[in-house]
């Protein structure tokens, strides 16, 4: 895949002297030293990613850890103070003016976290309002406008002023908005913040739905983990204005960089985190044509297993269990078919294990299948309560401060 | 006791005189001259249509406007008061006073909402003018009436450029103030979705703004209502006219014709405008919308009779 957004060493900072205030964080100074020694304020310093096209790259960070400055560089609307951000290739930094409203007229837009729609303006003058500037004609950019509203549930507003929508439909206007000129890149800062909990797992689902179809570069922001692990292909976790880990969200929860990057993940549900994939063992398997019962038996006592999935042509036929195979032992000539039963749990490799909780119930292995129907794992209900039973956080001797130090002893995985 | 004044005096009203009269009105009446043209130019054409139209007529569009901005109340106040004004006999000097008004409030927004556009953009040019502004606003109109004789001369347009003086700041201060309160992020995005500033200016900022623009506006005419007396000291004519000479000639039922004249003219005005400004979304359309809408409402009726 191709990088639509490279960023390189960048960094901000609020300030007369930029360079000195770098050059005093880059020799190892905390962000409130060099606030005491210049009295300047480090936004963002020395980030390091790229997002390839068509992925959600999220960046999670408390407020004040500079998530929303270093979003704000992307597109300009903050001058980074040094390093260079590349979009398709075009330095976006040294860009003139011209080249740079080109860019936020035709590639990239932006959500916000207080919607910021125009109060003056009707839904549809808000959702158009790019094509407007961009000098599209009324009656297309009405249509386009109505087409991005559809998208969003909301064609029947349009008349509507934003003031009369409650929070949940005004930030899909702001969503509509940003879709409306059809971007490659969508910035979203805190988009789904300023909702209530229910409206926001909507809009999250509503999101990834949109996603799944239109496969725009994200780059969203969030101070919530749970958000970034349900929409993010790759998370970076923010810091005082660096990452302190970049991945996706199972090395973030299953390894952890250091403590900080802990303390958020410990009271994650691991079962929303991690898929069958991670907990998925070696496809053994019997073959219908092949084996009989005696062997079976033999193969069960070598693997130590209660039960094996059985194929027929390379196909998934079912289970066969020791007790099924009791059941027909006695018979003679009992082929491999009598013992097998039909109905063996399934699942895909991208299943969440939330979502294996029904399948493990019948306490059968769950038999992992890919889009081909091909068998290439099975998952054993006790792996799955061994993952959710993992505890990665490190104790901490009590009273000390939880990541004091952290940050700088672990080495920020680079994106 | 002795003070400074005893040994050194600075003569400062010699300087001011040399200043005005030895180097500006010389050099520059010329320049001065040309600046009053196009303001006769403008105040002629507002006195001779308003002088043109029918009392009745002018009273009842007047009553309309008042009802679709504010409320049938003020159109009734209106349609009163201006049989009022006609009955006392001073019909001609208010429509002469109206068109004066109209003309300064006119430049005033001309002049102003540039300069008030122009002081929120840049800090340094809102520091400037601030200064200049408060002198505006505090200095007594008379100390300017002279060097304005000496540089215009005597007249109605000298009478306006006194008024436009004295009413310019609130417009501009307010316009500034309008655009600066216009909140950030509304800004923020303007610009993430590739506007160049002027397209922020016109798509956001000033209409966002209008409604302090328009309480600035407001101001801007209450003010010069209430200069048209001290303009009549320079030679305007209107109303304040009729209160300066009954003034002068101890005519107390003159002077209270004008300044009654004066007080209802204010308060239609006022009211309308503030009508303007201050709903300016559930019922007022602003005013090109509402005579549109008088223009769709006629047209059917007219087309039945024909």
């Amino acid at each position: 895949m191709t990088d639509k957004i490279v960023a390189e060493n960048l960094s901000k900072v609020f300030g007369d002297d930029p360079d000195e205030a770098l050059e005093l964080i880059r020799s190892g100074k905390t962000k409130d030293e060099v606030l005491a020694q210049t009295g300047q304020t480090i936004g963002v310093h020395s980030v390091d990613f790229s997002v390839a096209e068509g992925e959600v790259f999220v960046v999670m960070g408390l407020s004040g850890s500079g998530k929303s400055t270093l979003v704000r560089m992307l597109n300009r609307l903050i001058d980074a103070s040094d390093g260079a951000i590349y979009l398709d290739g075009e330095d976006v930094c040294t860009a003139n003016a011209a080249a740079l409203r080109r860019l936020r007229l035709e590639k990239i837009t932006m959500v916000f976290q207080h919607f910021a729609l125009f109060p003056h303006k009707t839904v549809l003058e808000n959702v158009e309002y790019g094509l407007k500037i961009a000098g599209v004609a009324p009656d297309e950019r009405r249509d386009r406008a109505r087409a991005a509203l559809d998208k969003v549930g909301l064609s029947a507003w349009g008349d509507s002023r934003p003031a009369a929508l409650s929070g949940g439909m005004q930030q899909r206007v702001g969503l509509a908005r940003g879709l409306a000129v059809d971007p490659e890149i969508l910035l979203m800062d805190e988009p789904f913040s300023a909702l209530d909990p229910l409206i926001r797992r909507d809009m999250q689902n509503e999101l990834l739905a949109l996603q799944r179809e239109l496969k725009k570069t994200i780059v969203f922001i969030t101070h919530d983990l749970d958000e970034a692990l349900t929409l993010g292909d790759r998370i970076a976790i923010m810091k005082e204005g660096r990452f302190v880990q970049v991945g996706t969200a199972e090395e973030i929860v299953g390894n952890p960089a250091d403590d900080y990057v802990a303390a958020f993940t410990q009271d994650i549900d691991r079962a929303r985190v991690f898929d069958a994939q991670s907990v998925m063992d070696v496809p053994e398997a019997l073959d219908l044509d092949h084996d009989d019962p005696s062997t079976a038996r033999r193969r069960l006592d070598d693997l130590r297993r209660d039960s094996l999935h059985v194929l027929a042509k390379g196909e998934l036929a079912g289970i066969v269990t020791r007790r099924s195979l009791a059941q027909v032992e006695g018979r003679r000539g009992a082929s491999l078919g009598d013992a097998l039963q039909h109905e063996a749990p399934t699942a895909r490799p991208d299943t969440r294990l939330s979502s294996l909780y029904g399948a493990c119930r019948s306490g059968l292995p769950v038999a992992i299948t890919d889009d081909s129907g091909e068998f290439i794992g099975v998952v054993t209900p006790e792996a799955v309560f061994d993952l959710l039973a993992q505890d990665n956080t490190t104790p901490r001797a009590p009273g000390t401060p939880a990541d004091e130090h952290s940050a700088d002893a672990a080495p920020a995985l680079s994106a | 006791m002795w003070q400074p004044s005893d040994s050194f005096e600075i003569p400062l009203d010699a300087w001011v005189e040399a200043a005005i009269k030895g180097w500006l009105v010389p050099n520059f009446r010329e320049v001065f001259q040309a600046i009053q043209a196009p303001i006769s130019l403008v105040l002629e054409g507002f006195d001779n249509g308003l002088q043109a139209i029918p009392m009745p007529v002018f009273a009842i569009v007047l009553a309309l406007v008042a009802w679709r901005v504010a409320s049938r109340g003020l159109a009734i106040f209106t349609l009163v008061s201006l049989a009022v004004v006609d009955l006392i006999g001073v019909w001609s000097q208010t429509m002469t006073t109206l068109a004066m008004i109209l003309t300064a409030v006119l430049f005033c927004a001309l002049v102003g909402v540039p300069l008030g556009i122009a002081a929120a953009r840049r800090d340094g040019f809102e520091k400037g003018i601030r200064p200049v502004l408060d002198i505006m606003q505090t200095i007594p109109p008379f100390v300017y009436l002279v060097p304005i004789v000496m540089l215009f001369g005597v007249g109605m347009t000298p009478g306006i450029i006194a008024t436009i003086i004295f009413a310019l700041p609130p417009i501009i201060r307010l316009t500034n103030l309008g655009i600066r309160s216009v909140p950030a992020d509304l800004i923020e995005a303007a610009y993430a979705f590739g506007s160049s500033p002027r397209q922020v200016l016109w798509e956001v900022q000033l209409p966002l703004a209008l409604r302090t623009i328009m309480a600035g506006l407001n101001q801007t005419l209450m003010l010069a209502l209430s200069m048209t007396v001290i303009a009549a000291l320079i030679g305007a004519g209107g109303l304040g006219l009729t209160v300066y000479t009954g003034l002068g000639r101890l005519d107390v039922g003159a002077a209270t014709e004008g300044g009654l004249g004066i007080v209802l003219l204010a308060m239609i005005l006022d009211r309308i405008t503030q009508a303007l400004g201050s709903d300016a979304t559930p019922q007022s359309p602003g005013l090109l919308k509402t005579l549109k809408s008088f223009f769709r409402k006629r047209a059917p009726a007219a087309a039945s009779h024909g």
